[in-house]
Protein backbone atom coordinates (compact mmCIF):
# COMPACT_ATOMS: atom_id res chain seq x y z
CA UNK A 1 0.00 0.00 0.00
CA UNK A 2 1.31 3.41 -0.98
CA UNK A 3 1.42 6.36 1.42
CA UNK A 4 -1.18 8.27 -0.56
CA UNK A 5 -3.46 5.23 -0.67
CA UNK A 6 -3.25 5.27 3.09
CA UNK A 7 -3.86 8.98 3.08
CA UNK A 8 -6.93 8.61 0.86
CA UNK A 9 -8.36 5.74 2.82
CA UNK A 10 -7.96 7.67 6.07
CA UNK A 11 -8.75 11.11 4.68
CA UNK A 12 -11.36 11.64 7.36
CA UNK A 13 -8.84 11.43 10.14
CA UNK A 14 -6.14 13.23 8.13
CA UNK A 15 -8.46 16.19 7.59
CA UNK A 16 -9.47 16.15 11.21
CA UNK A 17 -5.84 16.14 12.35
CA UNK A 18 -4.97 18.88 9.86
CA UNK A 19 -7.79 21.02 11.20
CA UNK A 20 -6.56 20.32 14.72
CA UNK A 21 -3.05 21.27 13.66
CA UNK A 22 -4.19 24.55 12.11
CA UNK A 23 -6.32 25.24 15.17
CA UNK A 24 -3.34 24.83 17.51
CA UNK A 25 -1.17 27.11 15.37
CA UNK A 26 -3.94 29.71 15.06
CA UNK A 27 -4.64 29.75 18.79
CA UNK A 28 -0.94 30.05 19.64
CA UNK A 29 -0.40 32.81 17.05
CA UNK A 30 -3.43 34.72 18.31
CA UNK A 31 -2.02 34.69 21.85
CA UNK A 32 1.52 35.54 20.69
CA UNK A 33 0.23 38.47 18.61
CA UNK A 34 -2.05 39.71 21.37
CA UNK A 35 0.93 39.82 23.73
CA UNK A 36 3.82 40.43 21.33
CA UNK A 37 2.49 43.40 19.34
CA UNK A 38 1.47 45.65 22.25
CA UNK A 39 4.52 44.60 24.26
CA UNK A 40 6.82 45.26 21.30
CA UNK A 41 5.25 48.69 20.74
CA UNK A 42 5.61 49.51 24.43
CA UNK A 43 9.27 48.46 24.37
CA UNK A 44 10.31 50.46 21.30
CA UNK A 45 11.40 53.49 23.31
CA UNK A 46 12.51 51.61 26.43
CA UNK A 47 15.84 50.38 25.18
CA UNK A 48 17.21 48.75 28.32
CA UNK A 49 13.99 46.95 29.18
CA UNK A 50 13.72 45.89 25.54
CA UNK A 51 17.13 44.25 25.71
CA UNK A 52 16.12 42.29 28.82
CA UNK A 53 12.77 41.15 27.46
CA UNK A 54 14.33 40.06 24.16
CA UNK A 55 17.07 38.20 26.06
CA UNK A 56 14.45 36.28 28.03
CA UNK A 57 12.45 35.52 24.89
CA UNK A 58 15.68 34.36 23.30
CA UNK A 59 16.36 31.93 26.16
CA UNK A 60 12.82 30.52 25.85
CA UNK A 61 13.44 30.07 22.14
CA UNK A 62 16.54 27.96 22.78
CA UNK A 63 14.77 25.47 25.08
CA UNK A 64 14.13 22.28 23.07
CA UNK A 65 10.42 22.03 22.36
CA UNK A 66 9.87 18.66 24.00
CA UNK A 67 11.66 19.96 27.11
CA UNK A 68 9.47 23.08 27.16
CA UNK A 69 6.34 20.89 26.93
CA UNK A 70 7.78 18.90 29.81
CA UNK A 71 8.40 22.02 31.87
CA UNK A 72 4.84 23.23 31.36
CA UNK A 73 3.01 20.00 32.19
CA UNK A 74 3.43 20.31 36.00
CA UNK A 75 2.47 24.02 35.99
CA UNK A 76 -0.98 24.50 37.56
CA UNK A 77 -3.83 26.13 35.53
CA UNK A 78 -2.11 26.07 32.15
CA UNK A 79 -0.30 22.77 32.51
CA UNK A 80 -1.37 19.18 32.26
CA UNK A 81 -1.48 16.92 29.26
CA UNK A 82 -3.36 18.27 26.24
CA UNK A 83 -3.92 21.11 23.85
CA UNK A 84 -3.79 24.02 26.30
CA UNK A 85 -0.23 23.25 27.40
CA UNK A 86 0.83 22.91 23.78
CA UNK A 87 -0.76 26.25 22.87
CA UNK A 88 1.07 28.03 25.70
CA UNK A 89 4.41 26.55 24.62
CA UNK A 90 3.79 27.39 20.96
CA UNK A 91 2.83 30.95 21.88
CA UNK A 92 6.07 31.30 23.85
CA UNK A 93 8.07 30.22 20.79
CA UNK A 94 6.18 32.56 18.48
CA UNK A 95 6.66 35.48 20.85
CA UNK A 96 10.33 36.14 20.11
CA UNK A 97 10.12 36.74 16.34
CA UNK A 98 7.00 38.86 16.79
CA UNK A 99 8.50 40.94 19.60
CA UNK A 100 11.83 41.38 17.91
CA UNK A 101 10.36 42.37 14.57
CA UNK A 102 7.86 44.76 16.14
CA UNK A 103 10.73 46.55 17.88
CA UNK A 104 13.12 46.60 14.94
CA UNK A 105 10.35 47.40 12.45
CA UNK A 106 9.21 50.51 14.30
CA UNK A 107 12.75 51.55 15.25
CA UNK A 108 13.67 51.30 11.57
CA UNK A 109 11.10 53.87 10.43
CA UNK A 110 12.88 56.98 9.11
CA UNK A 111 13.35 59.41 12.01
CA UNK A 112 12.69 62.39 9.73
CA UNK A 113 9.25 61.01 8.86
CA UNK A 114 8.33 60.59 12.53
CA UNK A 115 9.68 64.00 13.40
CA UNK A 116 7.66 65.71 10.72
CA UNK A 117 4.58 63.72 11.75
CA UNK A 118 4.93 65.00 15.31
CA UNK A 119 5.90 68.46 14.13
CA UNK A 120 2.79 68.75 11.97
CA UNK A 121 0.60 68.08 15.00
CA UNK A 122 -0.23 64.37 14.93
CA UNK A 123 -0.99 62.89 18.33
CA UNK A 124 1.22 60.00 19.52
CA UNK A 125 -1.67 57.62 18.72
CA UNK A 126 -1.97 59.00 15.19
CA UNK A 127 1.78 58.72 14.68
CA UNK A 128 1.65 55.09 15.80
CA UNK A 129 -1.37 53.98 13.77
CA UNK A 130 -0.99 56.10 10.66
CA UNK A 131 2.79 56.28 10.30
CA UNK A 132 4.84 53.87 12.41
CA UNK A 133 2.76 50.71 12.10
CA UNK A 134 2.03 50.97 8.34
CA UNK A 135 5.69 51.66 7.63
CA UNK A 136 6.84 48.84 9.92
CA UNK A 137 4.27 46.44 8.46
CA UNK A 138 6.60 44.52 6.10
CA UNK A 139 9.09 43.84 8.91
CA UNK A 140 6.26 42.99 11.30
CA UNK A 141 4.84 40.57 8.80
CA UNK A 142 8.24 38.95 8.32
CA UNK A 143 8.20 38.20 12.06
CA UNK A 144 4.69 36.78 11.90
CA UNK A 145 5.74 34.62 8.97
CA UNK A 146 8.73 33.14 10.80
CA UNK A 147 6.63 32.60 13.92
CA UNK A 148 3.90 30.82 11.94
CA UNK A 149 6.32 28.49 10.20
CA UNK A 150 8.03 27.65 13.50
CA UNK A 151 4.62 26.97 15.08
CA UNK A 152 3.54 24.63 12.29
CA UNK A 153 6.74 22.67 12.83
CA UNK A 154 6.65 22.49 16.62
CA UNK A 155 2.96 21.59 16.62
CA UNK A 156 3.89 18.19 15.16
CA UNK A 157 5.78 17.50 18.41
CA UNK A 158 2.78 18.63 20.47
CA UNK A 159 1.16 15.30 19.68
CA UNK A 160 3.62 13.80 22.19
CA UNK A 161 1.74 15.48 25.02
CA UNK A 162 -1.67 14.58 23.69
CA UNK A 163 -2.48 17.86 21.96
CA UNK A 164 -3.46 16.18 18.68
CA UNK A 165 -2.51 17.52 15.27
CA UNK A 166 -0.67 15.84 12.41
CA UNK A 167 2.10 14.71 14.74
CA UNK A 168 -0.28 11.99 15.93
CA UNK A 169 0.35 10.08 12.67
CA UNK A 170 4.09 10.56 12.93
CA UNK A 171 4.35 9.24 16.48
CA UNK A 172 1.90 6.43 15.74
CA UNK A 173 3.87 5.50 12.62
CA UNK A 174 7.13 5.45 14.55
CA UNK A 175 5.57 3.20 17.17
CA UNK A 176 4.14 0.89 14.49
CA UNK A 177 7.33 1.05 12.41
CA UNK A 178 5.06 1.98 9.50
CA UNK A 179 6.36 4.56 7.02
CA UNK A 180 2.95 5.10 5.41
CA UNK A 181 1.48 6.24 8.69
CA UNK A 182 4.48 8.51 9.35
CA UNK A 183 4.19 10.10 5.91
CA UNK A 184 0.44 10.60 6.30
CA UNK A 185 1.37 13.06 9.05
CA UNK A 186 4.69 14.33 7.81
CA UNK A 187 3.65 15.30 4.28
CA UNK A 188 0.58 17.36 5.17
CA UNK A 189 2.57 19.02 7.98
CA UNK A 190 5.38 19.95 5.62
CA UNK A 191 2.88 21.20 3.03
CA UNK A 192 1.17 23.29 5.67
CA UNK A 193 4.48 24.94 6.61
CA UNK A 194 5.39 25.62 2.98
CA UNK A 195 1.94 27.03 2.24
CA UNK A 196 1.99 29.30 5.29
CA UNK A 197 5.44 30.54 4.36
CA UNK A 198 4.46 31.16 0.76
CA UNK A 199 1.14 32.81 1.54
CA UNK A 200 2.53 35.18 4.14
CA UNK A 201 5.48 35.85 1.87
CA UNK A 202 3.12 37.07 -0.85
CA UNK A 203 1.34 39.36 1.61
CA UNK A 204 4.68 40.64 2.90
CA UNK A 205 5.94 41.49 -0.57
CA UNK A 206 2.68 43.23 -1.41
CA UNK A 207 3.02 45.37 1.73
CA UNK A 208 6.63 46.19 0.96
CA UNK A 209 5.94 47.47 -2.56
CA UNK A 210 2.89 49.47 -1.55
CA UNK B 1 -10.00 80.99 3.15
CA UNK B 2 -8.83 78.85 6.00
CA UNK B 3 -9.76 79.74 9.53
CA UNK B 4 -6.96 80.46 11.98
CA UNK B 5 -5.91 77.21 13.57
CA UNK B 6 -5.93 76.91 17.33
CA UNK B 7 -6.50 80.63 17.66
CA UNK B 8 -3.10 81.57 16.23
CA UNK B 9 -3.82 84.77 14.35
CA UNK B 10 -2.16 85.74 11.14
CA UNK B 11 0.82 87.99 11.41
CA UNK B 12 1.69 87.02 14.95
CA UNK B 13 5.14 87.22 16.45
CA UNK B 14 7.43 84.77 18.18
CA UNK B 15 9.68 85.59 21.07
CA UNK B 16 12.36 83.85 23.13
CA UNK B 17 13.07 85.27 26.58
CA UNK B 18 16.18 83.97 28.30
CA UNK B 19 15.71 80.53 26.77
CA UNK B 20 18.16 77.78 27.66
CA UNK B 21 17.89 74.17 26.53
CA UNK B 22 19.94 71.56 28.31
CA UNK B 23 20.27 67.85 27.59
CA UNK B 24 19.56 65.51 30.52
CA UNK B 25 23.35 65.20 30.81
CA UNK B 26 23.53 68.93 31.58
CA UNK B 27 25.12 70.07 28.32
CA UNK B 28 23.47 73.26 27.12
CA UNK B 29 22.62 73.28 23.41
CA UNK B 30 21.08 76.74 23.56
CA UNK B 31 22.01 79.26 26.25
CA UNK B 32 20.15 82.38 27.35
CA UNK B 33 18.60 83.12 24.00
CA UNK B 34 16.71 86.40 23.61
CA UNK B 35 15.16 86.79 20.20
CA UNK B 36 12.06 88.24 18.60
CA UNK B 37 10.59 87.27 15.27
CA UNK B 38 8.37 90.08 14.00
CA UNK B 39 5.08 89.45 12.28
CA UNK B 40 5.41 88.63 8.64
CA UNK B 41 9.20 88.61 8.56
CA UNK B 42 11.57 85.83 7.57
CA UNK B 43 14.12 85.43 10.32
CA UNK B 44 17.06 83.27 9.34
CA UNK B 45 18.86 81.33 12.04
CA UNK B 46 22.37 81.03 10.68
CA UNK B 47 25.17 79.05 12.22
CA UNK B 48 27.61 76.20 11.87
CA UNK B 49 26.68 72.60 12.59
CA UNK B 50 25.96 72.16 16.29
CA UNK B 51 25.37 75.86 16.93
CA UNK B 52 21.84 75.25 18.23
CA UNK B 53 19.80 76.33 15.19
CA UNK B 54 17.68 73.22 14.91
CA UNK B 55 17.27 73.03 18.68
CA UNK B 56 15.94 76.60 18.70
CA UNK B 57 13.51 75.80 15.91
CA UNK B 58 12.16 72.76 17.75
CA UNK B 59 11.59 74.87 20.85
CA UNK B 60 9.10 76.97 18.88
CA UNK B 61 6.79 74.06 18.06
CA UNK B 62 7.40 72.33 21.38
CA UNK B 63 9.17 69.32 19.95
CA UNK B 64 11.57 70.36 22.72
CA UNK B 65 10.75 72.20 25.94
CA UNK B 66 13.05 74.95 27.27
CA UNK B 67 14.95 74.09 30.46
CA UNK B 68 14.93 77.78 31.43
CA UNK B 69 13.24 80.89 30.14
CA UNK B 70 10.09 81.16 28.12
CA UNK B 71 8.93 81.23 24.54
CA UNK B 72 5.98 83.33 23.49
CA UNK B 73 3.86 82.52 20.49
CA UNK B 74 1.37 85.20 19.50
CA UNK B 75 1.89 86.75 22.90
CA UNK B 76 1.11 83.58 24.86
CA UNK B 77 3.76 81.48 26.60
CA UNK B 78 4.33 78.28 24.60
CA UNK B 79 3.68 76.22 27.73
CA UNK B 80 0.12 77.58 27.76
CA UNK B 81 -0.61 76.17 24.29
CA UNK B 82 -1.77 72.63 23.77
CA UNK B 83 1.26 71.21 21.92
CA UNK B 84 -0.81 69.33 19.35
CA UNK B 85 -3.00 72.34 18.51
CA UNK B 86 0.03 74.61 18.47
CA UNK B 87 1.87 72.39 15.97
CA UNK B 88 -1.14 72.27 13.67
CA UNK B 89 -0.94 76.04 13.49
CA UNK B 90 2.76 75.99 12.61
CA UNK B 91 3.98 74.69 9.27
CA UNK B 92 7.13 72.58 9.58
CA UNK B 93 9.47 71.75 6.72
CA UNK B 94 12.64 69.74 7.26
CA UNK B 95 15.51 68.59 5.09
CA UNK B 96 14.41 65.70 2.83
CA UNK B 97 10.86 66.96 3.49
CA UNK B 98 9.93 64.07 5.82
CA UNK B 99 7.03 63.10 3.57
CA UNK B 100 5.14 59.94 4.46
CA UNK B 101 6.40 57.39 1.91
CA UNK B 102 3.24 55.27 2.13
CA UNK B 103 0.92 58.17 1.26
CA UNK B 104 0.28 59.84 -2.08
CA UNK B 105 1.39 63.44 -2.64
CA UNK B 106 -2.23 64.49 -2.33
CA UNK B 107 -2.69 62.80 1.03
CA UNK B 108 0.61 64.16 2.33
CA UNK B 109 -0.43 67.72 1.51
CA UNK B 110 -3.87 67.13 3.04
CA UNK B 111 -2.36 66.03 6.35
CA UNK B 112 -3.15 68.96 8.62
CA UNK B 113 -6.53 69.86 7.05
CA UNK B 114 -7.45 66.22 7.57
CA UNK B 115 -6.28 66.25 11.19
CA UNK B 116 -8.42 69.35 11.60
CA UNK B 117 -11.45 67.59 10.08
CA UNK B 118 -12.03 69.92 7.16
CA UNK B 119 -14.87 68.82 4.88
CA UNK B 120 -13.74 66.53 2.06
CA UNK B 121 -14.38 68.92 -0.88
CA UNK B 122 -12.62 71.76 0.86
CA UNK B 123 -9.55 69.61 1.44
CA UNK B 124 -9.50 68.52 -2.20
CA UNK B 125 -9.76 72.11 -3.43
CA UNK B 126 -7.07 73.25 -1.02
CA UNK B 127 -4.64 70.49 -2.02
CA UNK B 128 -5.10 71.41 -5.67
CA UNK B 129 -4.49 75.07 -4.88
CA UNK B 130 -1.35 74.28 -2.86
CA UNK B 131 0.17 72.02 -5.50
CA UNK B 132 -0.37 74.72 -8.10
CA UNK B 133 1.18 77.26 -5.75
CA UNK B 134 4.42 75.26 -5.49
CA UNK B 135 4.52 74.55 -9.21
CA UNK B 136 3.42 70.92 -9.31
CA UNK B 137 0.45 70.42 -11.68
CA UNK B 138 -2.06 68.41 -9.61
CA UNK B 139 -3.20 66.31 -12.57
CA UNK B 140 0.32 64.96 -12.91
CA UNK B 141 1.51 64.83 -9.31
CA UNK B 142 -1.45 64.37 -6.94
CA UNK B 143 -1.53 60.59 -7.06
CA UNK B 144 2.22 59.97 -7.09
CA UNK B 145 4.15 58.51 -4.20
CA UNK B 146 7.05 60.51 -2.72
CA UNK B 147 9.42 57.84 -4.10
CA UNK B 148 8.30 58.82 -7.61
CA UNK B 149 9.47 62.42 -7.17
CA UNK B 150 12.83 64.13 -7.52
CA UNK B 151 14.45 65.75 -4.48
CA UNK B 152 13.29 69.20 -5.55
CA UNK B 153 9.73 68.01 -6.14
CA UNK B 154 9.65 66.33 -2.74
CA UNK B 155 10.73 69.57 -1.12
CA UNK B 156 7.97 71.44 -2.99
CA UNK B 157 5.45 68.96 -1.62
CA UNK B 158 6.94 69.54 1.84
CA UNK B 159 6.33 73.27 1.47
CA UNK B 160 2.79 72.68 0.14
CA UNK B 161 2.07 70.46 3.15
CA UNK B 162 3.33 73.12 5.55
CA UNK B 163 1.09 75.76 3.93
CA UNK B 164 -2.00 73.62 3.40
CA UNK B 165 -3.91 74.64 6.52
CA UNK B 166 -2.85 78.26 6.03
CA UNK B 167 -0.66 78.05 9.10
CA UNK B 168 0.35 81.59 10.12
CA UNK B 169 3.81 80.46 11.20
CA UNK B 170 6.34 78.50 9.18
CA UNK B 171 9.41 76.75 10.59
CA UNK B 172 11.93 75.56 8.02
CA UNK B 173 14.98 73.46 8.91
CA UNK B 174 17.46 73.54 6.03
CA UNK B 175 14.66 72.72 3.62
CA UNK B 176 16.84 73.12 0.54
CA UNK B 177 20.02 71.69 2.07
CA UNK B 178 20.02 68.36 0.26
CA UNK B 179 19.30 69.71 -3.23
CA UNK B 180 21.66 70.19 -6.12
CA UNK B 181 22.80 73.82 -6.60
CA UNK B 182 20.60 74.54 -9.60
CA UNK B 183 17.42 73.15 -8.05
CA UNK B 184 18.28 74.87 -4.80
CA UNK B 185 18.62 78.28 -6.46
CA UNK B 186 15.33 77.70 -8.27
CA UNK B 187 13.49 76.83 -5.07
CA UNK B 188 15.08 79.70 -3.18
CA UNK B 189 13.88 82.18 -5.81
CA UNK B 190 10.37 80.79 -5.81
CA UNK B 191 10.26 80.63 -2.05
CA UNK B 192 11.29 84.26 -1.71
CA UNK B 193 8.38 85.30 -3.92
CA UNK B 194 6.04 83.03 -1.98
CA UNK B 195 7.21 84.36 1.40
CA UNK B 196 6.70 87.97 0.43
CA UNK B 197 3.23 87.19 -0.87
CA UNK B 198 1.92 85.02 1.96
CA UNK B 199 2.57 87.24 4.99
CA UNK B 200 3.71 84.37 7.17
CA UNK B 201 6.01 84.62 10.13
CA UNK B 202 8.90 82.44 9.05
CA UNK B 203 11.89 81.07 10.90
CA UNK B 204 14.40 79.57 8.49
CA UNK B 205 17.42 77.54 9.58
CA UNK B 206 20.48 77.31 7.35
CA UNK B 207 24.27 77.14 7.48
CA UNK B 208 24.53 78.76 4.05
CA UNK B 209 25.27 82.51 4.32
CA UNK B 210 24.25 83.14 0.76
CA UNK B 211 20.87 81.53 1.36
CA UNK B 212 20.53 83.56 4.58
CA UNK B 213 21.23 86.81 2.74
CA UNK B 214 18.89 85.90 -0.08
CA UNK B 215 15.87 84.85 1.99
CA UNK B 216 16.11 86.55 5.35
CA UNK B 217 14.69 89.92 6.27
CA UNK B 218 16.88 89.57 9.34
CA UNK B 219 19.66 87.16 10.16
CA UNK B 220 20.35 85.81 13.64
CA UNK B 221 23.76 84.24 13.94
CA UNK B 222 24.13 81.43 16.48
CA UNK B 223 27.51 80.24 17.72
CA UNK B 224 27.94 77.58 20.38
CA UNK B 225 24.31 77.83 21.41
CA UNK B 226 24.47 81.60 21.97
CA UNK B 227 23.21 84.46 19.88
CA UNK B 228 26.23 86.17 18.33
CA UNK B 229 24.23 88.95 16.70
CA UNK B 230 21.01 89.79 14.89
CA UNK B 231 21.21 92.00 11.82
CA UNK B 232 18.99 93.18 9.05
CA UNK B 233 19.99 91.68 5.73
CA UNK B 234 21.54 94.98 4.55
CA UNK B 235 23.66 95.38 7.68
CA UNK B 236 24.92 91.82 7.94
CA UNK B 237 27.91 92.24 5.61
CA UNK B 238 29.18 95.21 7.61
CA UNK B 239 28.59 93.81 11.07
CA UNK B 240 31.53 93.86 13.44
CA UNK B 241 31.06 90.74 15.57
CA UNK B 242 33.92 88.30 14.94
CA UNK B 243 31.52 85.37 14.38
CA UNK B 244 29.68 87.34 11.72
CA UNK B 245 32.97 88.44 10.14
CA UNK B 246 33.98 84.77 9.90
CA UNK B 247 30.82 83.95 7.99
CA UNK B 248 31.19 86.97 5.73
CA UNK B 249 34.80 86.00 5.07
CA UNK B 250 33.73 82.50 4.03
CA UNK B 251 31.44 84.21 1.54
CA UNK B 252 34.26 86.21 -0.01
CA UNK B 253 36.36 83.10 -0.49
CA UNK B 254 33.78 81.84 -2.92
CA UNK B 255 32.53 83.62 -5.97
CA UNK B 256 29.18 85.08 -6.82
CA UNK B 257 29.20 88.19 -4.64
CA UNK B 258 26.95 90.13 -6.96
CA UNK B 259 24.20 87.58 -6.39
CA UNK B 260 24.37 88.43 -2.71
CA UNK B 261 23.55 92.06 -3.24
Amino acid sequence: MNWYDFLLRNRGEVLERTAEHIGLVAAAMAIALAIGLPLGIALVRRVTLQRWVLAVANVVQTIPSLALFGFLIPVPWIGGVGASTAIVALALYALLPILRNTCTGITGVDAAVIESARGMGMTPQQVLWQVELPLAAPVLLAGIRVATVISVGITTIAAAIGAGGLGVFIFRGVAMVNNQVILAGAIPAALLAVLADFGLGVVQRRLATR
Amino acid sequence: MAQPIAGIQKGCALECRGVTYRLPSGTALVSDLNLTVARGETLVLLGRSGSGKTTTLKLFNRLLEPSDGEIFIAGRPSSAWDPIQLRRGIGYVIQDAGLFPHWSVERNVALVPQLEHWPEERIRARVKEMLELVGLPPAEFATRRPSELSGGQRQRVGVARALAADQPILLMDEPFGALDPVTRAELQREFRVLASRLEKTIVFVTHDVREALFLGTRIALLAGGRLAGVHAREEFLNATEPEVRAFVASLQLSRGDEEVR
